[in-house]
């Protein structure tokens, strides 16, 4: 197999809870924090982030899940139009700091999207971004303010983070080979 | 329906929609599912996306029409596309510039989509076979209009919670109606149990329907078959059928065919009444039917912009 564990369960509990002392610190509190997931594995993220700032602050911050297809620079370029999830942001984000949260930090072209959507739903005070995994190659400049572990790649390679929430079974990430993802 | 609107499997593009005969059930659920976030937008304070910068939609109808193309036009400005609006009535058609020659110019002129509304059942066809982009046929004649069914999908499933099972029930001038026709094709392939109840003259031989559809029930018996009805779809009923002496009065045709509150009443609870519009009331629905609790007549019309936001949207793929 051309995949190597890089994150097991344990080490990403670890990591989301240092995500959550550290968002917690930047902010002097979190009581105008409120978090977006990005579809999909950005959702659970942010759910897992939540409840770890639940225990750690004792206050509940909303929660966001949104999909940013409508908003991507590649429709017409890479295949056909993927289906568009649900977006949903229950909470006014007009002066608050929201916490943009992502599985992968990549080409960082998903953030600018998610930028540009986020900024349709009103004024947020601050934009930060919290992801798990760091991988490089950017193609904008955009870096994240929380991450979970940096991890060098090459452009052929692949990161696979697998949540039980959207993949069932245990939590990990991996690094993937080009030539196992060609077959997929 | 011999040109193909390119296979409808998740993986390759859809090139046309000309009518739901070739949509699989997933690719159909993949729609609604993309219109129901495509709602979601229009909810918003800013009810615009910026999807589809820079393309070019034309709006060509060559036939009358309010609710289907203004939401065409909505749909394509909430996706931030170049929209325009073409009608025969004061274009080159009126000087006898032909069909072809009209989508040639069209083309000339850098559009990406065409959306078509024509009195000629298969003028989209054709218009599809000179078109380098998409063509959406918007209705045409007596023999399609799939955006309509697939609002109609849209707004059935967000109502009751699915499609498959539930029994509907089409109730109208179904010869010569293109709604019908195109919900036909949607309700069945997604496992609805479809009833056409109309009086014989305007639905007219019965094997010509089961040999496309085997598993209808065809009545004109309107009090039998709404029992127990989850969704009752009423159609207009056009002044020129009973001029051509396919119905003897209007007065008759409301008593046996129109949708009263007590023939709601013998269908499910939960039944919704549906119409295409424009509505003639007091002829196949009493007014009170049309703005009771039961009619989701005006979300048809709401839910149309999200479903054509969806289609626009997927005919933009690479």
């Amino acid at each position: 197999m051309g995949e190597k564990q890089i994150l097991d369960a344990d080490d990403i509990r670890r990591a989301i809870t240092r995500i959550a002392h550290e968002i917690a610190e930047r902010n002097a509190g979190v009581r105008d924090v409120a978090l977006v997931g990005i579809r999909r594995r950005g959702a659970p993220l942010a759910m897992r982030i939540a409840a770890a700032l639940e225990e750690i602050e004792r206050v509940r911050v909303p929660v966001g899940i949104l999909d940013i297809t409508l908003y991507r620079d590649d429709l017409g370029i890479r295949g056909p139009a993927p289906v568009v999830h649900a977006t949903d942001i229950p909470f006014d984000i007009n002066g608050r700091t929201v916490v943009l949260v992502d599985d992968v930090l990549y080409t960082g072209r998903t953030i600018r999207a998610a930028l540009d959507a986020l900024t349709d739903f009103g004024r947020p005070a601050r934009i930060q971004l919290a992801v798990l995994i760091d991988r490089g190659h950017r193609e904008l400049p955009i870096r994240a303010d929380f991450v979970g572990k940096n991890v060098p790649t090459s452009r052929d390679e692949r990161i696979a983070t697998r949540l039980h929430e959207v993949d069932g079974g245990a939590d990990g990430v991996f690094i993937v080979r080009a030539s196992e993802t060609a077959t997929e | 329906m011999s040109v193909s609107a390119g296979a409808g499997t998740a993986r390759s593009r859809r090139r046309h929609v000309l009518d739901l005969d070739d949509f699989s059930p997933q690719e159909i659920d993949e729609i609604l599912e993309t219109a129901a976030s495509m709602k979601e937008v229009l909810g918003r304070a800013i009810k615009q996306v910026p999807t589809l910068r820079g393309k070019t939609i034309v709006n060509m109808f060559f036939e009358e029409s309010t609710r289907t193309r203004i939401s065409f036009e909505l749909a394509g400005k909430a996706l931030s596309a170049n929209v325009v609006n073409f009608t025969a009535r004061g274009s080159s058609v009126e000087k006898g510039e032909s069909l072809v020659d009209t989508v040639r110019t069209l083309q000339a002129l850098g559009a990406d989509i065409l959306v078509m509304r024509h009195s000629e059942s298969g003028a989209p066809y054709l218009a599809a076979q000179y078109f380098h982009g998409s063509v959406i046929n918007a209705g045409d004649g007596r023999h399609a209009h799939p955006t309509q069914a697939l609002l109609d999908l849209f707004t059935v499933r967000q109502r009751l919670g699915r499609i498959e099972g539930l029994k509907v029930v089409i109730v109208g001038d179904i010869l010569h109606s293109r709604v019908a026709r195109s919900n036909l094709w949607g309700f069945t392939r997604m496992g609805a149990s479809v009833t056409l109840c109309a009086p014989h003259t305007l639905i007219g031989p019965e094997s010509f329907w089961k040999a496309t559809w085997p598993h209808l029930t065809i009545t004109s018996n309107l009090d039998e078959c709404i029992t127990g009805a989850d969704v009752i779809m009423t159609l207009r009923l056009q002044r020129e059928r009973m001029e051509a002496g396919l119905l003897p009065s209007l007065r008759e045709y409301t008593r046996f065919f129109g949708i009263t509150a007590e023939r709601v009443a013998r269908a499910a609870p939960h039944c919704l009444v549906m119409h295409p519009g424009p509505m003639n009331e007091g002829v196949e629905i009493m007014p009170d039917v049309a703005v009771s609790a039961q009619s989701v007549i005006e979300e048809q019309v709401a839910n149309g912009v999200a479903v054509r936001m969806a289609l626009l949207y997927r005919l933009s793929g690479e």
